[in-house]
């Protein structure tokens, strides 16, 4: 059922409130902003029309804070609720209490949330959509023998994780069946101290893979895919740098990507923007579902400058009930976009997190460089949130004129008083293989451990 | 009597997690590297360590506080 959003509740900080409210202003919605008592004075503040304050300084009291948000959001009138990114997001009970107490949830549906964010019943999803996923064990493993026989099945290398386990703990890679006879008991063992469960998992190792990204918009009818992202530029699985499109795919690889994420984002009737998220094996080619994220992502701005879409802007009108503004065939790519993530970090001092007060600010401008921010002069960076200040993003005929593009631009950013991970950006925009598009997800963290940084800062070349 | 200040703004925490104990109580031996307490930055915990050696007197401020760059966290006497 369609209805018209005019009083848009956001509920979130930082530089996607400020994206969130220029999209409504956009559109002629009134912003109401929510802000915890230490982001009084954020900018989101500033340019939303209403601002309530949620609560104390905690994100735990304040921005996870389900009932503190929907009496703000009730009180406020607000007939929709954005969630931008992190925080309640993808918290499918902070659906249903924006929508039991009358309001719009910008985004899919509780039930959908929660379908997609159990990674098992995403994988069978996919599966029953017809996208890759990581070849594996259908369930748990007792036996040394099942899981060699499993293995010759899904090929080595191998990944044997614990079934019970969580957060990379006990993971073991077999190259061969001799390694595989002799990690499994020992994976078996630490499992069952860990987790007081001996079970174990086994799945396809995916050496050094790419991670790429598939851009989806839904109405609960139908989908559309904004093709692709490359993000394998990741610092402890945290995404810095992020391209539109991905050069490392053929038009054929791409081609079929892309319709496999249509075809799961249909398939669950999905309302709003989301993404799939994918290994990519450039060796062979293959692709493998491994989660979908039911929200507009951080680096969202490199689809919009490939493709000429707001992204923030359908999303919040598919769901007042909407349909797509657009079909598959309107929906184009042009040239290439890259996004970097500017952090409130000393990248020389092991991203020493550095907030602080912004003395000055000095934002490049010109066509096809766009900065996504949350900062003025004299503003302070609170310290109790995320380390994102800001994220600039370019868009240039192709790769290498966007490279260029993000050199320039980076050069003509002056974010004084804090520092920030503007010096890593300009080490990696001048590195061979960064230039050569060839990295992987593994590929930032020893380049730093080789001291690449600070090898180019002490040679001048950044100041 | 000497004292322990924060080098970050941020949050901070007496004990590592609230199950644990609090990392130094009054009439505690404080060594030269002996940790006293964590301040969370922008969703990093960074751990504070004392720089003298004394006996540990008492915590400035509740586990939680807000501090600010330069606030002192704890005190001890020689």
């Amino acid at each position: 059922m369609t209805m018209t959003i005019k009083r848009l509740f956001i509920a979130n900080r930082g530089e996607i409130a400020v994206r969130i409210i220029r999209a409504a202003k956009a559109m002629g919605i009134t912003t109401i902003q929510a802000h915890s008592e230490a982001d009084a004075d954020m900018l989101a503040v500033r340019l939303a029309d209403e601002a309530v304050c949620i609560g104390p300084a905690p994100a735990a009291k304040s921005y996870l804070d389900i009932a503190a948000i929907v009496e703000a959001a009730t009180r406020g009138k607000a007939d929709a609720v954005h969630p931008g990114y992190g925080f309640l997001a993808e918290n499918a009970g902070f659906v249903r209490a924006v929508e039991a107490a009358g309001m719009r949830f910008v985004g899919p549906s509780a039930d959908t949330i929660d379908r997609m964010g159990d990674k098992v019943a995403a994988r069978q999803a996919a599966e029953a959509a017809g996208v890759p996923v990581v070849p594996g064990s259908k369930g748990r493993l007792e036996a040394v023998e099942d899981a060699i026989s499993i293995a010759a099945e899904i090929g080595y290398p191998v990944m044997i994780k614990a079934a019970a386990g969580g957060g990379g703990k006990g993971i073991r890679i077999a190259q061969s069946e001799e390694e595989l006879r002799k990690m499994a008991p020992q994976a078996q063992a630490e499992a069952a101290a860990s987790f007081g469960d001996g079970g174990l998992y086994l799945e396809r190792a995916i050496q050094s893979p790419r991670h790429i990204e598939v851009q989806i918009l839904g109405d609960g009818e139908r989908a559309v895919h904004c093709f692709e992202r490359e993000c394998s530029m990741q610092r402890r699985r945290q995404k810095v740098w992020e391209e539109a499109g991905a050069e490392c795919l053929s038009e054929e690889t791409r081609t079929k990507l892309c319709q496999t994420a249509v075809a799961l984002a249909a398939a669950v009737g999905y309302v709003g923007a989301g993404t799939l998220e994918y290994l990519y094996d450039s060796v062979t080619a293959e692709f493998f579902f491994i989660e979908m994220n039911t929200r507009i992502q951080v680096e969202h701005p490199v689809t919009e400058m490939l493709t000429g879409i707001d992204l923030v802007q359908e999303m919040i009108r598919v769901s007042a009930g909407e349909k797509l503004s657009m079909t598959q065939d309107q929906i184009t790519r042009t040239g290439h976009a890259i996004e970097v993530r500017i952090n409130a970090e000393d990248p020389l001092m092991q991203f020493m997190p550095w907030p602080g007060q912004v003395t000055a600010l000095q934002i490049p401008q010109g066509d096809g460089i766009r900065f996504d921010h949350f900062l003025y002069e004299g503003y302070h960076i609170p310290p109790f949130y995320d380390s994102l200040i800001g994220k600039l993003i370019v868009h240039g005929k192709d790769r290498h004129e966007a490279i260029a593009l993000l050199k320039s631009a980076l050069q003509g950013l002056r974010i004084e008083g804090i520092k920030t991970t503007i010096p890593l950006h300009l080490a990696l925009v001048d590195d061979n293989q960064v230039l050569a598009d060839d990295f992987h997800t593994q590929w930032l963290e020893p380049w730093l451990a080789q001291g690449n940084l600070t090898a180019q800062t002490q040679k001048g070349e950044i100041q | 009597m000497s004292q322990i200040l924060s080098p970050l703004p941020g949050t901070f925490y007496t004990q590592a997690s609230p199950e644990e104990p609090v990392y130094k109580a009054q009439g505690d031996a404080v060594a030269v590297g002996d940790t006293i307490g964590l301040v969370e930055v922008m969703k990093t915990f960074i751990e504070i360590k004392a720089e003298t050696a004394g006996t540990f007197a008492s915590y400035a401020l509740e586990s939680g506080a807000a501090v600010t760059a330069g606030q002192v966290l704890a005190e001890l006497t020689e």
